[in-house]
Protein backbone atom coordinates (compact mmCIF):
# COMPACT_ATOMS: atom_id res chain seq x y z
CA UNK A 1 0.00 0.00 0.00
CA UNK A 2 1.24 3.81 -0.44
CA UNK A 3 0.06 7.00 -0.71
CA UNK A 4 0.99 9.02 -3.72
CA UNK A 5 2.06 12.58 -3.34
CA UNK A 6 1.78 15.26 -6.90
CA UNK A 7 4.82 17.75 -6.61
CA UNK A 8 3.91 21.14 -7.33
CA UNK A 9 6.66 22.96 -8.74
CA UNK A 10 7.29 25.39 -11.39
CA UNK A 11 10.30 25.18 -13.68
CA UNK A 12 11.81 22.91 -10.99
CA UNK A 13 11.23 25.24 -8.33
CA UNK A 14 9.16 23.72 -5.56
CA UNK A 15 5.79 25.48 -4.59
CA UNK A 16 5.92 25.03 -0.60
CA UNK A 17 2.28 23.78 -0.29
CA UNK A 18 3.42 20.51 -1.53
CA UNK A 19 5.32 19.88 1.73
CA UNK A 20 2.06 20.16 3.32
CA UNK A 21 0.44 17.82 1.25
CA UNK A 22 3.56 15.87 2.15
CA UNK A 23 2.98 16.17 6.02
CA UNK A 24 -0.61 15.15 5.15
CA UNK A 25 -0.01 11.94 3.53
CA UNK A 26 2.49 11.43 6.02
CA UNK A 27 -0.30 11.01 8.60
CA UNK A 28 -2.07 7.86 6.87
CA UNK A 29 0.85 5.63 7.83
CA UNK A 30 1.75 4.10 4.11
CA UNK A 31 4.88 4.46 2.54
CA UNK A 32 4.72 7.98 0.51
CA UNK A 33 5.37 8.30 -3.03
CA UNK A 34 5.79 11.46 -4.53
CA UNK A 35 5.61 12.00 -8.45
CA UNK A 36 8.06 14.91 -10.00
CA UNK A 37 6.85 16.04 -13.30
CA UNK A 38 9.45 16.88 -15.74
CA UNK A 39 12.97 16.80 -15.88
CA UNK A 40 13.01 20.06 -14.06
CA UNK A 41 12.16 18.80 -10.84
CA UNK A 42 14.15 16.50 -11.33
CA UNK A 43 16.71 17.87 -8.37
CA UNK A 44 13.98 17.98 -5.48
CA UNK A 45 14.74 14.73 -4.79
CA UNK A 46 16.25 15.33 -1.41
CA UNK A 47 13.61 18.11 -0.06
CA UNK A 48 11.16 15.78 -0.48
CA UNK A 49 12.95 12.84 1.16
CA UNK A 50 13.45 15.32 3.93
CA UNK A 51 9.83 15.61 4.14
CA UNK A 52 9.08 11.81 3.93
CA UNK A 53 8.64 10.53 0.31
CA UNK A 54 10.48 7.59 0.25
CA UNK A 55 9.90 6.85 -3.26
CA UNK A 56 10.33 9.79 -5.67
CA UNK A 57 9.12 9.17 -9.29
CA UNK A 58 10.48 11.29 -12.19
CA UNK A 59 8.48 11.26 -15.19
CA UNK A 60 10.06 12.18 -18.13
CA UNK A 61 8.58 13.26 -21.28
CA UNK A 62 8.89 15.69 -23.81
CA UNK A 63 5.47 17.18 -23.55
CA UNK A 64 6.16 17.61 -20.15
CA UNK A 65 8.53 20.67 -20.64
CA UNK A 66 6.73 22.98 -18.73
CA UNK A 67 3.84 23.13 -17.01
CA UNK A 68 0.43 21.32 -19.08
CA UNK A 69 -2.94 20.53 -17.51
CA UNK A 70 -3.80 17.91 -19.70
CA UNK A 71 -0.51 16.42 -19.86
CA UNK A 72 0.51 16.66 -16.54
CA UNK A 73 -2.91 15.11 -15.38
CA UNK A 74 -2.63 11.90 -18.11
CA UNK A 75 0.86 11.71 -16.37
CA UNK A 76 -0.18 10.80 -12.73
CA UNK A 77 -3.47 9.25 -14.04
CA UNK A 78 -1.33 6.16 -15.07
CA UNK A 79 1.06 6.41 -12.50
CA UNK A 80 -2.23 5.68 -10.21
CA UNK A 81 -3.06 2.59 -12.32
CA UNK A 82 -0.07 1.08 -12.13
CA UNK A 83 0.72 1.84 -8.59
CA UNK A 84 -2.74 1.97 -7.34
CA UNK A 85 -2.49 3.67 -4.05
CA UNK A 86 -4.81 4.42 -1.09
CA UNK A 87 -5.28 7.85 -1.79
CA UNK A 88 -2.86 10.77 -4.19
CA UNK A 89 -2.80 14.14 -2.89
CA UNK A 90 -1.85 17.32 -4.04
CA UNK A 91 -1.83 20.95 -3.25
CA UNK A 92 -5.30 22.75 -2.79
CA UNK A 93 -3.84 25.56 -5.54
CA UNK A 94 -4.63 26.56 -8.73
CA UNK A 95 -2.45 23.80 -10.51
CA UNK A 96 -2.46 21.92 -7.90
CA UNK A 97 -6.60 21.02 -8.43
CA UNK A 98 -6.77 21.63 -11.88
CA UNK A 99 -4.12 18.71 -11.84
CA UNK A 100 -6.31 16.40 -9.63
CA UNK A 101 -9.93 17.67 -11.64
CA UNK A 102 -8.07 15.70 -14.70
CA UNK A 103 -7.15 12.59 -12.85
CA UNK A 104 -10.44 12.44 -11.47
CA UNK A 105 -12.10 12.99 -14.56
CA UNK A 106 -9.43 10.45 -16.63
CA UNK A 107 -9.92 7.81 -13.69
CA UNK A 108 -13.75 8.40 -13.07
CA UNK A 109 -13.35 8.79 -9.36
CA UNK A 110 -14.82 11.50 -6.90
CA UNK A 111 -12.40 14.37 -6.18
CA UNK A 112 -12.66 16.33 -3.13
CA UNK A 113 -10.88 19.89 -2.95
CA UNK A 114 -9.15 21.79 -0.31
CA UNK A 115 -9.10 19.29 2.61
CA UNK A 116 -8.29 20.17 6.13
CA UNK A 117 -8.28 17.04 7.84
CA UNK A 118 -9.57 13.37 6.82
CA UNK A 119 -9.77 10.06 8.41
CA UNK A 120 -10.05 6.89 5.64
CA UNK A 121 -12.78 4.53 5.92
CA UNK A 122 -15.32 2.99 3.80
CA UNK A 123 -16.33 6.05 3.36
CA UNK A 124 -13.50 8.34 4.64
CA UNK A 125 -14.79 11.01 6.86
CA UNK A 126 -13.61 14.60 5.19
CA UNK A 127 -13.35 17.90 6.33
CA UNK A 128 -12.76 20.67 3.85
CA UNK A 129 -13.42 24.24 3.44
CA UNK A 130 -16.20 26.45 1.59
CA UNK A 131 -16.70 30.18 0.47
CA UNK A 132 -13.10 30.05 0.37
CA UNK A 133 -12.17 29.09 4.36
CA UNK A 134 -15.71 30.88 5.85
CA UNK A 135 -17.79 28.09 6.01
CA UNK A 136 -16.32 24.14 6.63
CA UNK A 137 -18.13 21.10 4.93
CA UNK A 138 -18.32 17.61 6.40
CA UNK A 139 -18.21 15.07 3.92
CA UNK A 140 -18.54 11.22 3.31
CA UNK A 141 -16.02 10.19 0.23
CA UNK A 142 -16.50 6.44 -1.28
CA UNK A 143 -14.00 5.92 -3.29
CA UNK A 144 -11.46 3.00 -4.00
CA UNK A 145 -8.89 4.91 -4.43
CA UNK A 146 -9.35 8.62 -2.54
CA UNK A 147 -8.06 12.09 -4.32
CA UNK A 148 -7.59 14.66 -2.44
CA UNK A 149 -5.99 18.51 -2.39
CA UNK A 150 -5.15 20.24 0.53
CA UNK A 151 -6.37 23.63 1.60
CA UNK A 152 -3.16 25.70 1.87
CA UNK A 153 -2.18 26.17 5.54
CA UNK A 154 -4.09 23.80 6.91
CA UNK A 155 -1.69 21.29 7.58
CA UNK A 156 1.61 22.52 8.85
CA UNK A 157 4.97 21.32 6.88
CA UNK A 158 7.35 19.37 8.93
CA UNK A 159 11.04 17.41 8.02
CA UNK A 160 10.87 13.59 8.63
CA UNK A 161 13.48 12.27 7.01
CA UNK A 162 13.69 8.82 5.11
CA UNK A 163 15.54 6.89 2.95
CA UNK A 164 14.74 7.32 -0.44
CA UNK A 165 14.56 5.35 -3.77
CA UNK A 166 14.28 6.82 -7.04
CA UNK A 167 12.21 5.63 -9.77
CA UNK A 168 11.94 6.71 -14.10
CA UNK A 169 8.67 6.66 -15.31
CA UNK A 170 7.67 7.71 -18.80
CA UNK A 171 4.02 8.49 -18.96
CA UNK A 172 2.64 7.59 -22.58
CA UNK A 173 1.21 11.27 -23.77
CA UNK A 174 -0.70 11.88 -27.00
CA UNK A 175 1.29 14.43 -29.33
CA UNK A 176 -2.13 16.19 -29.14
CA UNK A 177 -1.60 17.14 -25.71
CA UNK A 178 1.08 19.97 -26.31
CA UNK A 179 -2.39 21.87 -27.07
CA UNK A 180 -2.10 22.82 -23.30
CA UNK A 181 1.01 23.14 -22.60
CA UNK A 182 2.27 26.64 -21.52
CA UNK A 183 3.64 28.13 -25.07
CA UNK A 184 5.28 31.67 -23.30
CA UNK A 185 5.31 33.28 -20.36
CA UNK A 186 5.50 36.91 -19.53
CA UNK A 187 7.84 36.85 -16.15
CA UNK A 188 6.29 39.86 -13.71
CA UNK A 189 8.20 42.67 -12.99
CA UNK A 190 9.77 42.64 -9.95
CA UNK A 191 8.99 44.62 -6.75
CA UNK A 192 6.48 44.53 -3.89
CA UNK A 193 3.31 42.76 -4.86
CA UNK A 194 0.03 42.76 -3.03
CA UNK A 195 0.50 38.98 -2.17
CA UNK A 196 3.98 39.95 -0.25
CA UNK A 197 3.95 43.57 0.67
CA UNK A 198 4.14 43.89 4.17
CA UNK A 199 1.91 47.01 4.53
CA UNK A 200 -1.29 47.06 2.51
CA UNK A 201 -3.54 50.02 2.58
CA UNK A 202 -6.80 49.03 1.17
CA UNK A 203 -9.69 50.90 0.57
CA UNK A 204 -13.72 50.02 -0.30
CA UNK A 205 -16.96 51.46 -0.82
CA UNK A 206 -16.49 54.55 1.90
CA UNK A 207 -13.36 55.71 -0.07
CA UNK A 208 -16.13 57.17 -2.52
CA UNK A 209 -14.27 57.85 -6.01
CA UNK A 210 -10.88 57.09 -7.90
CA UNK A 211 -9.45 59.96 -6.80
CA UNK A 212 -10.10 59.20 -3.13
CA UNK A 213 -7.07 56.46 -3.45
CA UNK A 214 -4.58 59.25 -3.72
CA UNK A 215 -4.72 59.81 0.25
CA UNK A 216 -4.52 55.51 0.59
CA UNK A 217 -1.71 55.84 -2.29
CA UNK A 218 0.36 58.65 -0.06
CA UNK A 219 -0.03 56.30 3.34
CA UNK A 220 1.02 53.28 1.05
CA UNK A 221 4.42 55.19 -0.26
CA UNK A 222 5.33 56.08 2.99
CA UNK A 223 5.65 52.93 4.75
CA UNK A 224 6.71 50.82 1.76
CA UNK A 225 3.57 49.39 0.91
CA UNK A 226 0.68 48.86 -1.75
CA UNK A 227 -2.97 49.57 -2.06
CA UNK A 228 -5.67 47.05 -2.01
CA UNK A 229 -9.34 47.40 -2.78
CA UNK A 230 -12.68 45.74 -2.26
CA UNK A 231 -14.78 44.00 -4.48
CA UNK A 232 -17.46 46.50 -4.44
CA UNK A 233 -14.53 48.63 -6.17
CA UNK A 234 -13.34 46.98 -8.82
CA UNK A 235 -17.04 46.19 -9.67
CA UNK A 236 -17.62 50.11 -9.62
CA UNK A 237 -14.65 50.35 -12.16
CA UNK A 238 -12.61 52.21 -9.75
CA UNK A 239 -9.44 49.99 -9.34
CA UNK A 240 -7.80 47.75 -11.59
CA UNK A 241 -9.26 43.45 -10.44
CA UNK A 242 -5.35 42.92 -9.52
CA UNK A 243 -5.67 45.17 -6.88
CA UNK A 244 -8.71 43.40 -5.31
CA UNK A 245 -8.27 41.43 -2.25
CA UNK A 246 -10.72 38.98 -1.36
CA UNK A 247 -12.39 35.44 -2.20
CA UNK A 248 -12.03 36.03 -5.93
CA UNK A 249 -8.79 38.86 -5.77
CA UNK A 250 -5.39 37.99 -4.20
CA UNK A 251 -5.26 36.83 -0.31
CA UNK A 252 -3.16 38.46 1.29
CA UNK A 253 -0.66 38.43 4.87
CA UNK A 254 0.76 41.79 5.67
CA UNK A 255 2.24 42.75 9.11
CA UNK A 256 -0.55 45.13 8.81
CA UNK A 257 -3.54 45.82 6.74
CA UNK A 258 -5.10 49.18 6.83
CA UNK A 259 -8.81 48.37 6.18
CA UNK A 260 -10.37 52.04 5.27
CA UNK A 261 -14.04 52.21 4.44
CA UNK A 262 -13.95 48.60 4.09
CA UNK A 263 -17.57 46.93 5.38
CA UNK A 264 -15.77 43.09 5.81
CA UNK A 265 -18.04 40.79 4.14
CA UNK A 266 -17.32 37.08 3.55
CA UNK A 267 -15.81 37.87 0.17
CA UNK A 268 -12.98 40.52 1.13
CA UNK A 269 -12.76 38.87 4.47
CA UNK A 270 -11.52 35.54 3.87
CA UNK A 271 -8.64 37.26 1.46
CA UNK A 272 -7.84 39.15 4.45
CA UNK A 273 -7.95 37.13 7.29
CA UNK A 274 -4.28 36.41 7.29
CA UNK A 275 -2.70 39.58 7.75
CA UNK A 276 -0.78 39.67 10.99
CA UNK A 277 -2.56 42.76 12.25
CA UNK A 278 -5.61 44.82 11.02
CA UNK A 279 -6.20 48.33 11.41
CA UNK A 280 -9.56 48.82 10.34
CA UNK A 281 -10.50 52.91 9.77
CA UNK A 282 -14.82 53.34 9.49
CA UNK A 283 -17.30 55.41 10.19
CA UNK A 284 -19.13 52.74 11.84
CA UNK A 285 -17.94 51.20 14.83
CA UNK A 286 -20.29 48.07 14.19
CA UNK A 287 -19.13 47.42 11.02
CA UNK A 288 -17.22 43.40 10.47
CA UNK A 289 -13.95 44.76 9.52
CA UNK A 290 -13.96 46.73 12.56
CA UNK A 291 -14.78 43.89 15.03
CA UNK A 292 -13.17 41.95 13.97
CA UNK A 293 -10.00 44.26 13.68
CA UNK A 294 -6.73 44.06 16.32
CA UNK A 295 -7.04 47.92 16.35
CA UNK A 296 -9.40 50.20 15.15
CA UNK A 297 -10.05 54.50 14.75
CA UNK A 298 -13.71 55.39 14.18
CA UNK A 299 -13.97 58.23 11.69
CA UNK A 300 -13.78 59.42 7.99
CA UNK A 301 -11.38 57.91 6.18
CA UNK A 302 -10.67 61.19 4.34
CA UNK A 303 -9.64 62.83 7.65
CA UNK A 304 -7.99 60.04 9.36
CA UNK A 305 -5.33 59.00 6.77
CA UNK A 306 -4.07 62.87 5.90
CA UNK A 307 -3.73 62.86 9.65
CA UNK A 308 -2.01 59.38 9.86
CA UNK A 309 0.47 60.67 6.72
CA UNK A 310 1.23 63.78 8.16
CA UNK A 311 2.26 62.35 11.65
CA UNK A 312 4.52 60.20 10.17
CA UNK A 313 6.11 62.77 7.85
CA UNK A 314 6.44 64.57 11.41
CA UNK A 315 8.42 62.10 13.24
CA UNK A 316 10.31 61.72 10.17
CA UNK A 317 11.26 64.94 9.78
CA UNK A 318 10.09 65.62 6.54
CA UNK B 1 -19.09 31.61 -33.48
CA UNK B 2 -21.02 29.73 -30.51
CA UNK B 3 -20.26 29.91 -27.48
CA UNK B 4 -21.66 28.32 -24.16
CA UNK B 5 -21.49 29.79 -20.61
CA UNK B 6 -22.19 27.83 -17.81
CA UNK B 7 -22.72 29.20 -14.16
CA UNK B 8 -24.32 28.58 -10.89
CA UNK B 9 -26.84 30.48 -8.95
CA UNK B 10 -25.18 30.76 -5.46
CA UNK B 11 -25.97 33.27 -2.27
CA UNK B 12 -24.50 36.90 -2.86
CA UNK B 13 -20.89 36.35 -1.71
CA UNK B 14 -21.34 39.62 0.85
CA UNK B 15 -23.53 38.55 2.68
CA UNK B 16 -23.39 36.64 5.98
CA UNK B 17 -24.20 32.83 5.58
CA UNK B 18 -26.25 31.39 8.43
CA UNK B 19 -26.93 27.12 8.09
CA UNK B 20 -30.00 26.06 7.64
CA UNK B 21 -31.61 23.53 10.87
CA UNK B 22 -30.26 20.55 8.73
CA UNK B 23 -26.90 21.64 8.33
CA UNK B 24 -27.31 20.56 4.56
CA UNK B 25 -27.28 23.49 3.05
CA UNK B 26 -27.06 27.74 4.03
CA UNK B 27 -30.36 29.22 5.17
CA UNK B 28 -31.76 31.53 2.06
CA UNK B 29 -34.51 33.14 4.28
CA UNK B 30 -32.89 36.09 4.23
CA UNK B 31 -30.23 36.05 1.05
CA UNK B 32 -29.72 37.53 -2.02
CA UNK B 33 -28.44 35.15 -4.85
CA UNK B 34 -26.53 36.37 -7.52
CA UNK B 35 -24.55 34.46 -10.38
CA UNK B 36 -20.93 33.05 -8.88
CA UNK B 37 -18.55 36.24 -9.72
CA UNK B 38 -16.03 34.17 -11.75
CA UNK B 39 -18.87 33.21 -13.96
CA UNK B 40 -20.01 36.66 -14.01
CA UNK B 41 -16.95 37.64 -15.85
CA UNK B 42 -17.75 34.36 -17.60
CA UNK B 43 -20.70 35.40 -18.98
CA UNK B 44 -19.53 38.81 -20.01
CA UNK B 45 -16.49 37.66 -21.87
CA UNK B 46 -19.21 35.47 -23.40
CA UNK B 47 -20.96 38.67 -24.38
CA UNK B 48 -18.04 40.64 -25.85
CA UNK B 49 -17.19 37.34 -27.87
CA UNK B 50 -19.98 37.41 -29.93
CA UNK B 51 -19.57 41.50 -30.03
CA UNK B 52 -16.66 40.81 -31.49
CA UNK B 53 -17.34 37.65 -33.68
CA UNK B 54 -20.96 37.32 -34.43
CA UNK B 55 -22.50 34.22 -33.75
CA UNK B 56 -24.99 33.44 -30.73
CA UNK B 57 -24.26 32.67 -26.85
CA UNK B 58 -26.63 30.20 -24.91
CA UNK B 59 -26.43 30.34 -20.76
CA UNK B 60 -26.55 27.12 -19.01
CA UNK B 61 -27.23 26.37 -15.66
CA UNK B 62 -28.11 23.24 -13.22
CA UNK B 63 -29.95 24.00 -9.94
CA UNK B 64 -32.52 24.96 -8.34
CA UNK B 65 -35.54 26.21 -10.77
CA UNK B 66 -35.10 29.52 -9.39
CA UNK B 67 -31.65 29.54 -11.39
CA UNK B 68 -33.77 30.55 -14.05
CA UNK B 69 -33.43 34.33 -12.48
CA UNK B 70 -30.00 33.51 -13.43
CA UNK B 71 -30.21 32.85 -16.74
CA UNK B 72 -32.77 35.43 -17.77
CA UNK B 73 -30.40 37.76 -16.23
CA UNK B 74 -27.34 36.52 -18.48
CA UNK B 75 -30.15 37.26 -21.29
CA UNK B 76 -30.58 40.65 -20.00
CA UNK B 77 -26.99 41.23 -21.09
CA UNK B 78 -26.92 39.85 -24.65
CA UNK B 79 -26.83 36.33 -24.27
CA UNK B 80 -29.24 34.64 -27.14
CA UNK B 81 -30.77 31.63 -25.16
CA UNK B 82 -30.82 29.30 -22.03
CA UNK B 83 -31.18 26.19 -20.81
CA UNK B 84 -32.03 25.12 -16.82
CA UNK B 85 -31.30 21.47 -16.27
CA UNK B 86 -33.51 21.69 -13.18
CA UNK B 87 -33.06 20.18 -9.60
CA UNK B 88 -34.82 19.18 -6.73
CA UNK B 89 -32.66 22.24 -4.49
CA UNK B 90 -30.22 19.78 -2.80
CA UNK B 91 -26.36 20.37 -3.52
CA UNK B 92 -25.04 18.00 -6.29
CA UNK B 93 -21.52 16.80 -5.91
CA UNK B 94 -19.37 17.71 -8.98
CA UNK B 95 -19.56 14.46 -10.61
CA UNK B 96 -22.85 13.89 -10.87
CA UNK B 97 -23.24 17.50 -11.77
CA UNK B 98 -20.03 17.33 -14.55
CA UNK B 99 -21.95 14.32 -16.06
CA UNK B 100 -25.33 16.11 -16.19
CA UNK B 101 -24.05 19.26 -17.74
CA UNK B 102 -22.02 16.94 -20.57
CA UNK B 103 -24.83 14.56 -20.81
CA UNK B 104 -26.88 18.34 -21.70
CA UNK B 105 -24.58 19.93 -23.97
CA UNK B 106 -23.98 16.76 -26.26
CA UNK B 107 -27.94 16.68 -27.06
CA UNK B 108 -27.86 20.62 -27.67
CA UNK B 109 -24.80 20.16 -30.57
CA UNK B 110 -26.28 16.95 -31.66
CA UNK B 111 -29.41 19.29 -32.54
CA UNK B 112 -27.81 22.93 -33.37
CA UNK B 113 -23.90 21.89 -34.02
CA UNK B 114 -20.72 21.90 -31.88
CA UNK B 115 -19.70 25.18 -29.73
CA UNK B 116 -17.00 26.87 -30.23
CA UNK B 117 -15.92 28.05 -27.13
CA UNK B 118 -17.71 26.94 -23.68
CA UNK B 119 -16.87 28.78 -21.24
CA UNK B 120 -16.90 28.08 -17.32
CA UNK B 121 -15.84 30.21 -13.41
CA UNK B 122 -12.71 28.71 -12.07
CA UNK B 123 -14.49 27.26 -9.61
CA UNK B 124 -17.89 28.16 -7.64
CA UNK B 125 -17.61 30.87 -4.57
CA UNK B 126 -19.66 28.43 -2.17
CA UNK B 127 -18.99 24.63 -2.61
CA UNK B 128 -15.61 25.43 -4.47
CA UNK B 129 -15.37 21.68 -6.06
CA UNK B 130 -12.66 23.13 -8.94
CA UNK B 131 -13.71 20.03 -11.12
CA UNK B 132 -16.81 20.60 -13.06
CA UNK B 133 -15.40 22.26 -16.21
CA UNK B 134 -12.74 20.06 -16.47
CA UNK B 135 -14.71 16.68 -16.33
CA UNK B 136 -17.16 18.24 -18.92
CA UNK B 137 -14.22 18.81 -20.76
CA UNK B 138 -12.67 15.69 -21.05
CA UNK B 139 -16.35 14.05 -21.07
CA UNK B 140 -16.82 15.59 -24.61
CA UNK B 141 -12.90 15.31 -25.55
CA UNK B 142 -11.82 18.86 -25.55
CA UNK B 143 -9.08 20.59 -24.02
CA UNK B 144 -9.35 22.58 -20.93
CA UNK B 145 -7.27 25.33 -18.96
CA UNK B 146 -8.50 26.92 -16.32
CA UNK B 147 -7.62 30.73 -14.64
CA UNK B 148 -7.87 32.65 -18.02
CA UNK B 149 -7.71 36.11 -17.84
CA UNK B 150 -7.37 36.83 -21.27
CA UNK B 151 -8.67 35.22 -24.70
CA UNK B 152 -7.99 36.30 -27.89
CA UNK B 153 -9.65 34.26 -30.85
CA UNK B 154 -7.40 33.61 -33.97
CA UNK B 155 -8.21 31.82 -37.32
CA UNK B 156 -9.42 28.21 -35.64
CA UNK B 157 -6.92 28.65 -32.15
CA UNK B 158 -7.08 30.88 -29.74
CA UNK B 159 -4.89 32.23 -27.45
CA UNK B 160 -5.38 32.31 -23.59
CA UNK B 161 -3.58 34.14 -20.97
CA UNK B 162 -3.33 32.83 -17.20
CA UNK B 163 -1.94 34.76 -14.52
CA UNK B 164 0.65 32.52 -12.58
CA UNK B 165 2.47 33.75 -9.54
CA UNK B 166 5.55 33.89 -11.64
CA UNK B 167 3.61 36.05 -14.35
CA UNK B 168 1.73 35.86 -17.05
CA UNK B 169 1.37 32.42 -19.11
CA UNK B 170 0.39 32.30 -22.88
CA UNK B 171 -1.69 28.93 -23.63
CA UNK B 172 -3.00 28.33 -27.50
CA UNK B 173 -5.43 25.77 -28.21
CA UNK B 174 -7.46 24.66 -30.99
CA UNK B 175 -11.15 25.33 -30.82
CA UNK B 176 -13.47 23.54 -29.77
CA UNK B 177 -12.01 24.34 -26.48
CA UNK B 178 -12.92 25.01 -22.64
CA UNK B 179 -12.02 27.66 -20.53
CA UNK B 180 -12.05 28.14 -17.14
CA UNK B 181 -12.11 31.80 -16.45
CA UNK B 182 -11.19 34.09 -13.22
CA UNK B 183 -12.81 37.38 -12.38
CA UNK B 184 -10.52 40.37 -13.12
CA UNK B 185 -10.58 39.05 -17.11
CA UNK B 186 -13.43 41.69 -17.71
CA UNK B 187 -15.69 44.14 -16.06
CA UNK B 188 -19.11 42.84 -16.21
CA UNK B 189 -21.69 45.22 -17.65
CA UNK B 190 -24.79 46.14 -15.92
CA UNK B 191 -28.29 45.54 -17.81
CA UNK B 192 -30.06 47.80 -19.68
CA UNK B 193 -33.90 48.25 -19.62
CA UNK B 194 -33.79 47.00 -23.03
CA UNK B 195 -32.07 44.48 -22.26
CA UNK B 196 -34.15 43.55 -19.50
CA UNK B 197 -37.31 43.74 -21.21
CA UNK B 198 -35.68 41.43 -23.89
CA UNK B 199 -34.56 38.75 -21.38
CA UNK B 200 -37.79 38.41 -20.07
CA UNK B 201 -39.05 36.64 -23.73
CA UNK B 202 -35.98 34.95 -24.41
CA UNK B 203 -35.97 31.19 -24.72
CA UNK B 204 -35.27 29.06 -21.78
CA UNK B 205 -35.17 25.56 -22.58
CA UNK B 206 -35.84 23.11 -19.24
CA UNK B 207 -34.15 19.95 -19.72
CA UNK B 208 -34.60 17.32 -16.74
CA UNK B 209 -31.00 16.68 -15.85
CA UNK B 210 -29.71 12.79 -15.53
CA UNK B 211 -27.11 11.78 -13.72
CA UNK B 212 -25.97 9.10 -10.67
CA UNK B 213 -24.83 10.39 -7.48
CA UNK B 214 -21.02 10.52 -7.45
CA UNK B 215 -18.43 9.39 -4.84
CA UNK B 216 -18.75 12.74 -2.68
CA UNK B 217 -21.39 13.20 -0.10
CA UNK B 218 -22.08 16.13 1.90
CA UNK B 219 -22.77 15.32 5.57
CA UNK B 220 -23.09 18.79 7.17
CA UNK B 221 -22.31 22.23 7.21
CA UNK B 222 -20.40 23.96 10.02
CA UNK B 223 -19.34 27.29 10.68
CA UNK B 224 -15.43 27.98 10.41
CA UNK B 225 -14.07 28.38 13.47
CA UNK B 226 -14.25 32.55 14.28
CA UNK B 227 -10.77 34.61 14.61
CA UNK B 228 -12.27 36.64 17.51
CA UNK B 229 -9.75 39.69 18.88
CA UNK B 230 -11.01 42.51 21.24
CA UNK B 231 -10.57 45.28 19.11
CA UNK B 232 -8.33 47.98 20.24
CA UNK B 233 -9.91 51.69 19.69
CA UNK B 234 -7.07 53.74 18.68
CA UNK B 235 -9.60 57.12 18.83
CA UNK B 236 -11.85 59.04 16.76
CA UNK B 237 -11.23 61.02 13.61
CA UNK B 238 -8.09 62.61 12.65
CA UNK B 239 -6.84 62.70 16.56
CA UNK B 240 -6.07 59.55 16.42
CA UNK B 241 -2.96 59.96 14.08
CA UNK B 242 -0.71 60.00 17.08
CA UNK B 243 -1.66 56.47 18.57
CA UNK B 244 -1.75 54.89 15.03
CA UNK B 245 1.75 55.85 14.52
CA UNK B 246 2.74 54.68 17.89
CA UNK B 247 1.50 51.39 16.87
CA UNK B 248 3.18 51.44 13.69
CA UNK B 249 6.27 51.81 15.64
CA UNK B 250 5.36 48.67 17.95
CA UNK B 251 4.38 46.51 15.20
CA UNK B 252 7.91 47.31 13.38
CA UNK B 253 5.99 48.48 9.94
CA UNK B 254 7.50 52.19 10.52
CA UNK B 255 11.09 52.11 10.62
Amino acid sequence: MSVLVVVEHDRGTLAPATLEALAAARSLGEPVHAITIGAAADGLVAELAAHGASVVVQAHHDLLSDYGPEAWGDTVAQLVTQLSPTAVIATGTDRGNEVMAHVAAIADLPMVANCLSFTPGAPWQITRVRWGGSLLEQCELQAPIALLTTSHHAIEAAESPVEVTIQAFEPVLDAALARTVVVDRVERAAGVTLATAPVVVGGGRGVGSPDGFGQLEELAALLGGVVGCSRAVTNNGWRNHTDQVGQTGTRIAPDLYFACGISGAIQHWVGAMASKNILAINTDPEANMVTKADYAVIGDLHQVIPAISAEIRRRRGI
Amino acid sequence: MRVLVCVKRVPAPGAKINIAADGQSVDTAYLAFTTSPHEECAVEEAVQLIERHGGEATVLTLGPGEAEDQVRYAASLGIAKGVLLPTDGTDWDPQRTAAAIASAVSAIEAVDGPFDIILFGNESADSGGFQVGVRVARALGRPIVNGIKGIDVGDGTLSAQRESEAGLEVYVLPMPVVLGVKEGINLPRYPTLKGRLASKKAPVDQVSPVAEPGGQHLVTLLPATEQVSATTILGHGPDAAAAVVDVLVELGVLK
